[in-house]
């Protein structure tokens, strides 16, 4: 047995060699406290900041070129510019609604380095004059609630927190709330309506952009819990430090969880934009490959939402623009990984399944067409398929997301490539990404549908259980 | 009558004062009732409703979004397994239908003598460790069969210590002390620029502590 550098007390979490920005606190089993904090540095990039002006604050956030970690990968420097000036208050909203399936790590940044968050909330506020902050936690994370309000309340009696912040002219709060088990929730303008008491139900952008029209009509910054991790270290060091790593466009680490049939799943540190599909998944200081005696059949890259890549796509770097450029994207850095014992059509199920229970109801083409596709999914996979659903699926996802989809009837090959970033006649994203694994199915592994709905399916259906 | 304890009341109260508006304390507030009840009750509704300044309707409203919240009672210890894709590839349904074997109950009820209601769930962030399972919303990481029967007979015997009964999400609340609070008022209030912006037309910059 290869050692493993699995760390018992962050489940999931592996130390391997490379830069850690981020995790570099997981070490030790007692990472969250105050006292562990402060000893490694903690604060420090506060400190840093308060001795500045806080828009040279937000320069150097914005020369860090720090990436938004939630999904979009935008730019946290630059949203930041997007506060109307003077039309105070301004708030700050925490995304740590984590629920993307296959992602792994805001939920780990909470539980084991909550204070590092704390550190990236305040020098947020700082830099840009927001009022109030709230940290919102997925209502299912008992723990990491425990230990964000643990930290606040160390923080706020230490005085790192609240009113005159280390003897400052610099006031905040920071409140923890949570939520109550919806995925839907995690879209920020579904989160802000969460936050205002409200079902979570996305509004339309525009007029809704969050920095525009956000929590009770304020401006309103909302960036993801590991966006905010980073904002801490940028500030103790500097941009400059920060850039070198990772590469040009995609500077610093980023936090992946590779899940599935590989050989040490977990979640790693990574260098953002230089390392590849290939070394993640078969690297000896990552995943090893893929489980003994078995090869890859495809993995999604980017979550749930994300099309689904294949052996040809092993080469590229974890970069947004060259995974968009071939029809993906990195997303919320969750990386799934399926062998060939993985049946292809159950898999897309699955996932469509999951968007379909999620879906908000707010939008006819999400709340019907989710429905329906999982619906005639669960027909095919059942051995009563019909000849026609594939073009049926195509056709409701069409609806959902306008295409050009490789339609059957259209297409001898099949193969014509599935239009990313997907377009939507709905409010929110949510509708159209139940779209992924159905076009990327559909291109790559239409056999099988046409196997399953002839009834000759190749895959065995059994899959091996732990003891 | 109240709903609340006293002790909750003041709770909620406090609760309240955190956010600029009250209504959006709603979710806390539904979670604090489950706490003391183990699901939210008419009356717990009335008297958030109350403390939020909105109906009970708009209360129910909002809280019948969420997955968590329950309207009726539930066993004592939720278990949710997880079969989104990344357990689904490494037995999630399988945990899950030797679990309800186990339990002789199907997904969303409750077994007879009140001690567990099982669930089937998506993605709970803990996709490396598959496939997992929540108890009271604590984690139960690469759960086998046999890990699962060994789990109930411990909950049973009450040796599981860290699972409180269902509703107790935390065992720490976040408290401000009256004295560090910054400025907590709703929007309307606060239009002014913050004093520290102030610093931004200064060519010179300050010290701290
Ligand atoms: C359906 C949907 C679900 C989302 N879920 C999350 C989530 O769980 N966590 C998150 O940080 N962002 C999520 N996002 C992205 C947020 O809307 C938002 O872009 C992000 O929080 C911004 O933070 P960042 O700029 O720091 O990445 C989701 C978006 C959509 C459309
Ligand atoms: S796309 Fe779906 S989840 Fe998004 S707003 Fe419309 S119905 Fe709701
Ligand atoms: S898929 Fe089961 S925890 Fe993410």
């Amino acid at each position: 047995m290869p050692t493993n550098d699995y760390v018992a007390h962050a489940p999931g979490y592996v130390n391997n060699e490379g830069p850690k920005l981020v995790t570099k606190r997981f070490e030790y089993a007692d990472s969250f406290t105050l006292q562990r904090f402060l000893a490694t540095d903690g604060y420090t990039g506060l400190r840093t900041a308060l001795t500045k002006r806080p828009v040279d604050v937000h320069n150097e956030v914005r020369g860090a070129t720090l990436l938004g970690r939630g999904g979009a990968g935008f730019p946290a420097g630059i949203k930041w510019g997007f506060l109307p000036p003077g039309k105070y208050p301004y708030y700050l909203v925490v995304n740590g609604d984590e629920s993307e399936p296959g992602t792994y790590k805001d939920r780990l940044l909470m539980e084991r380095d909550p204070h590092q968050l704390i550190e990236g909330c305040l020098i947020a506020c700082y830099a840009l004059g927001l009022s109030q902050c709230f940290l919102y936690v997925r209502g299912e994370m008992a723990l990491a609630q425990e230990r964000i309000a643990q930290a606040l309340n160390e923080a706020y009696e230490a005085g790192y927190v609240g009113r005159n912040i280390l003897g400052s002219d610099f006031s905040v709060d920071i409140v923890l709330t949570w939520g109550a088990g919806a995925y839907i929730v995690g879209e920020e303008t579904a989160l802000i309506e969460s936050l205002e008491g409200n079902r979570g139900m996305p509004r339309l952008k525009p007029p809704y952009f969050p920095a525009a029209i956000g929590l009770y009509g304020q401006p309103t910054i909302v960036n993801n819990v590991e966006t905010l991790a980073n904002v801490g270290w940028i500030m103790a060091n500097s941009a400059e430090q920060y850039r070198a790593y990772g590469s040009e466009t995609s500077p610093g680490t980023r936090m992946f969880a590779i899940s599935g049939h590989v050989r040490r799943p977990g979640v790693y540190e990574v260098q953002h934009g230089v390392t590849t599909f290939r070394e993640l998944i078969y690297g000896d200081n990552f995943c090893r490959g893929i489980r003994d005696g078995h090869e890859l059949k495809t993995f999604i890259p980017g979550g749930g939402s994300a099309p689904w890549f294949f052996e040809e796509h092993l080469d590229l770097p974890l970069e947004a623009g060259p995974v968009g450029a071939a029809g993906s994207m990195l997303g919320s850095g969750a990386i799934v990984v399926m062998d060939e014992t993985t049946d292809a059509v159950k898999a897309a199920l699955r996932v469509v399944q999951f968007f379909a229970r999620e879906s908000c109801g707010k939008c006819t083409p999400c709340r019907e067409g989710t429905r329906w596709e999982e619906q005639i999914l669960e027909r095919i996979v059942a051995g009563e398929g019909r000849p026609s659903d594939i073009d049926l699926l195509l056709d409701i996802a069409d609806n959902i997301s306008p295409g050009p989809y490789p339609v059957a009837a259209h297409h001898a090959q099949g193969l014509e490539a599935v239009p990313f970033p997907p377009k939507q006649t709905t409010i929110c994203p949510l509708g159209p990404s139940s779209v992924a694994p159905i076009a990327s199915t559909i291109r790559r592994f239409r056999h099988e549908y046409d196997a399953k709905i002839t009834k000759r399916d190749p895959i065995p259906l059994r899959i091996e259980v732990l003891a | 009558m109240s709903f609340f304890t006293s002790s909750n009341l003041d709770l909620a109260r406090e609760i309240v004062g955190r956010y600029p508006r009250p209504r959006s304390a709603l979710i806390p507030l539904m979670h604090l009732a489950q706490e003391q009840h183990g699901w939210v009750s008419v009356d717990a509704m009335r008297q958030i409703a109350d403390l939020c300044g909105v109906t009970a309707a708009e209360v129910k409203g909002t809280g019948s979004f969420y997955e968590m919240f329950k309207f009726h009672p539930v066993g004592s210890y939720l278990i949710n397994v997880c079969t989104n894709i990344s357990c689904m590839l490494l037995g999630g349904e399988e945990l899950l239908e030797h679990a309800q074997y186990r339990l002789g109950i199907a997904p969303g009820e409750t077994t007879e003598d009140n001690m567990f209601t099982l669930e089937e769930v998506e993605c709970i962030a803990a996709c490396t460790e598959a496939p997992c399972l929540q108890v009271n919303y604590r984690y139960r990481l690469r759960v086998s069969n046999t890990d699962f029967d060994s789990l109930l007979d411990r909950i049973r015997s009450g040796a599981e210590p860290d699972l409180s009964k269902h509703g107790t999400l935390t065992n720490v609340r976040q408290q401000i002390p009256i004295d560090r609070v910054a400025n907590i008022v709703p929007p309307e209030h606060a239009r002014e620029m913050p004093v520290w912006l102030h610093r931004n037309e200064a060519s010179t910059t300050q010290a701290v502590n």
